[in-house]
C-alpha cells in the first residue's frame, strides 16, 4: 500500500500520522498474523480434544447409542442421512432468511420512526417491550393457529425473535450522533432527510451490524421453534421426529447441521459488515 | 472603517438550570467590521462560546438582537454566510478527507448552484494537505484533522468564519504552526474571523482586535486594538511590544 506523502510546500513539516494508524501498522505484520494462527490452532485443538474425550467416554463406559452416540456415529449419520438432512435444511433455511429479513426490516423502519416521531416512539416502544416479555414458546402455537401450517408462522416467529434486539440497537445507533456534528448540520441548514442520510444512518451502521449478528443465530432458533409446534419438514421437525424414534445419532447430526447453518449466517454477516462499515473493524467469531 | 459584518446589540442569554435561569451573557454589544480578525478572550465557561453559537444561529438569544451583513442570523445561515470550526474537528469518519470537505456542497445541493465554489482539492492545497484526498480522518493526526475542518469551513466561500477554540485541543507546537497557517489563509482569503480562545498570546498574535469577556454572566470588559505590524511574524512573539499587549490583556482579564 502506498501512503501519500505530504508536500513540503506551505504546509511545512506535516505532523506525524495519527497514533491509531501507526499502532495498526505495527500490529498488522507478521507478529499479529502468527498470534492469530496460534489462536485458531488453540481453538481447533480444544474442540478436537472435547470430541476425543466424548468418544473415549462413550466407548469406555459402553454408553448405548440411543442415550449418547459417539462423535464417529454422528459423522456416520451425517453421511448416511445426508439426503434427509438436506431436504429438511432447505425449509428451515427459507424460514430463517425470511424471518431475518422481515424482522430486521420492520425493526429498522420502526427505529427510524422512533427517532423522528416522539408519539410513535411513546406508543410503540412499550408495546414492543411487552411483546418481548411474552415467552416465545407460548406465542408460537398461537401463531401456528393463526397462520396455518406453512412457512408463514415459522417466518413470523423467526421475525419476532429477531425484531427486538435490532429495534433497540438501531434506535440507540440512530441517536448516538455526535452533538457537535448535529450543530454542524444545523449551521449548514441540513434538512431532516440530509441529517438522516449523512449523519444518523452511517452512525447507526455499526450498531445495526451488532444486532444483525445476534439476529443471524436468533432467527434460526425461531424457525426451529416454529417447526417444533407444527410441521412435517425442517430441522425442527427432524429434531422432534428423531427424538421420538430414539434415532439419537440423527438427532445429533441435525443439531450439527443447525449449528453449521447458524455459523454460516454469522460469518456472512461479519463479512458483509467489513464491506458496509469499513471504518470500523470488529472481532470475528474467533475474537481478538 | 469598513461596514460592520456582525452587529451584536444588547444581547443577553440565559439557560434553564435546575429550575432557575442561569445568566450566561448580559447586555453584550459588539460591532465586528468586515475583514477583521476579532478574538473573544475570556476565562473558561464565561460564555464566549455561547456568544459564538448565538452568532451562528445554533442558539437564539433571550434578549437583544444580532445582525449579520444586515440580515438575521437564521437568514445568514441559510445563505451560508457563516463557516464554522469547532474545538473538535467533527469530521465524519466514514467519509474521505475530500468528501468531508465537500459535505457543505452536497447539503441542500449548494455546490450545484454555486459552481464558483472552491474545489476540495484546491482547499486541501490551501491548508497544506495535498495528497490526502482519499485518506480517512482516522488516518490523520489531530492537527491535520483540524486543517480539514478549516478547509470544510471555507468551501462555501462564506464571508464570515467562526472559530470556537479551534486549536485548544492541540499540543503547543502544532498550535503555533496552525496559527501561522490560519494567518496565511486569512491574508489570502480576507474573511471576517471571529475567534474564541482562552490563550492570551494566541489572541494577540492572530487578532486585529480582542474583546475581553468577564466571568459569567459575561460582559465585554475591554476592546483592544492589536496594532502589531502585518503580516505577523513568529519572532514578534518575543518583542516588548507583544509583551505589552499580553500584559494589558491579562490585566483586563484579572482586574475589572
Amino acid at each position: 500500500m502506498t501512503v501519500p506523502t505530504a508536500p513540503s510546500a506551505p504546509g511545512g513539516a506535516i505532523e506525524p500520522r495519527s497514533r491509531a494508524r501507526t499502532a495498526r501498522d505495527r500490529r498488522r505484520p507478521t507478529r499479529h498474523r502468527e498470534s492469530t494462527w496460534r489462536h485458531y490452532l488453540v481453538s481447533v485443538v480444544a474442540f478436537l480434544a472435547v470430541l476425543a474425550a466424548w468418544q473415549g467416554v462413550v466407548v469406555a463406559f459402553h454408553v448405548p447409542p440411543y442415550l449418547a452416540p459417539s462423535p464417529l456415529m454422528v459423522v456416520r449419520a451425517l453421511r448416511t442421512e445426508s439426503h434427509t438432512l438436506l431436504v429438511n435444511t432447505w425449509p428451515t433455511f427459507i424460514e430463517t432468511i425470511g424471518g431475518f429479513v422481515v424482522g430486521n426490516l420492520v425493526a429498522i423502519v420502526a427505529a427510524v420512526g422512533f427517532v423522528h416521531n416522539r408519539i410513535f416512539r411513546q406508543s410503540v416502544y412499550p408495546l414492543a417491550v411487552t411483546v418481548r416479555t411474552l415467552p416465545i414458546v407460548a406465542i408460537s402455537p398461537i401463531l401456528v393457529l393463526l397462520l396455518g401450517n406453512g412457512y408463514a408462522p415459522k417466518i413470523a416467529i423467526a421475525a419476532l425473535i429477531t425484531f427486538f434486539p435490532t429495534l433497540v440497537n438501531m434506535a440507540d445507533g440512530l441517536t448516538a450522533v455526535d452533538p457537535q456534528a448535529l450543530e454542524l448540520m444545523h449551521v449548514l441548514s441540513a434538512s431532516r432527510w440530509e441529517v438522516f442520510r449523512y449523519l444518523r444512518w452511517p452512525t447507526s451502521l455499526p450498531y445495526l451490524f451488532s444486532a444483525l449478528r445476534i439476529a443471524s443465530t436468533a432467527s434460526l432458533l425461531g424457525a426451529i421453534i416454529g417447526e417444533w409446534i407444527g410441521s412435517n419438514s425442517g430441522l425442527g421437525y427432524l429434531i422432534v421426529a428423531a427424538t421420538y424414534d430414539y434415532r439419537t445419532p440423527l438427532l445429533y447430526a441435525t443439531m450439527t447441521v443447525a449449528s453449521a447453518l447458524a455459523l454460516a449466517m454469522f460469518g456472512a454477516i461479519s463479512i458483509l459488515e467489513r464491506y458496509a462499515v469499513p471504518w470500523r473493524v470488529t472481532p470475528g467469531v474467533g475474537g481478538e | 472603517m469598513t461596514a460592520p459584518a456582525i452587529v451584536v446589540d444588547g444581547v443577553s442569554m440565559a439557560f434553564e438550570h435546575e429550575g432557575s435561569p442561569l445568566h450566561v451573557l448580559r447586555d453584550v454589544s459588539l460591532a465586528i467590521s468586515e475583514g477583521e480578525f476579532l478574538s473573544l478572550l475570556g476565562p473558561s465557561g464565561c460564555g464566549k462560546s455561547t456568544l459564538l453559537r448565538l452568532i451562528a444561529d445554533i442558539l437564539a438569544p433571550t434578549g437583544g438582537t444580532i445582525s449579520i451583513l444586515g440580515q438575521s442570523p437564521a437568514r445568514a445561515r441559510h445563505e451560508r454566510a457563516l463557516g464554522i470550526v469547532f474545538q473538535q474537528p467533527v469530521l465524519l469518519p466514514w467519509l474521505s478527507v475530500e468528501d468531508n470537505i465537500a459535505l457543505p456542497l452536497r447539503i441542500g445541493g449548494w455546490g450545484a448552484r454555486h459552481p464558483e465554489a472552491p474545489s476540495p482539492p484546491a482547499l486541501l492545497d490551501l491548508v497544506g494537505l495535498r495528497g490526502f484526498e482519499r485518506a480517512r480522518p482516522a488516518q490523520l493526526s489531530g492537527g491535520m484533522q483540524q486543517r480539514v475542518a478549516i478547509a470544510r469551513a471555507l468551501v462555501n466561500n462564506s464571508p464570515i468564519l467562526l472559530m470556537d477554540e479551534p486549536f485548544g485541543a492541540l499540543d503547543a507546537i502544532t498550535r503555533d504552526r496552525l496559527n501561522e497557517e490560519l494567518l496565511r489563509i486569512w491574508t489570502e482569503t480576507r474573511r471576517t474571523v471571529v475567534f474564541v480562545t482562552h490563550s492570551i498570546p494566541e489572541a494577540v498574535y492572530l487578532s486585529t482586535r480582542v474583546a475581553v469577556l468577564s466571568p459569567r454572566p459575561a460582559q465585554i470588559r475591554a476592546l483592544m486594538e492589536i496594532d502589531l505590524p502585518s503580516p505577523r511574524q513568529p519572532q514578534m512573539r518575543d518583542t516588548p511590544q507583544f509583551a505589552r499587549f499580553t500584559a494589558a490583556l491579562r490585566n483586563a482579564l484579572e482586574h475589572p
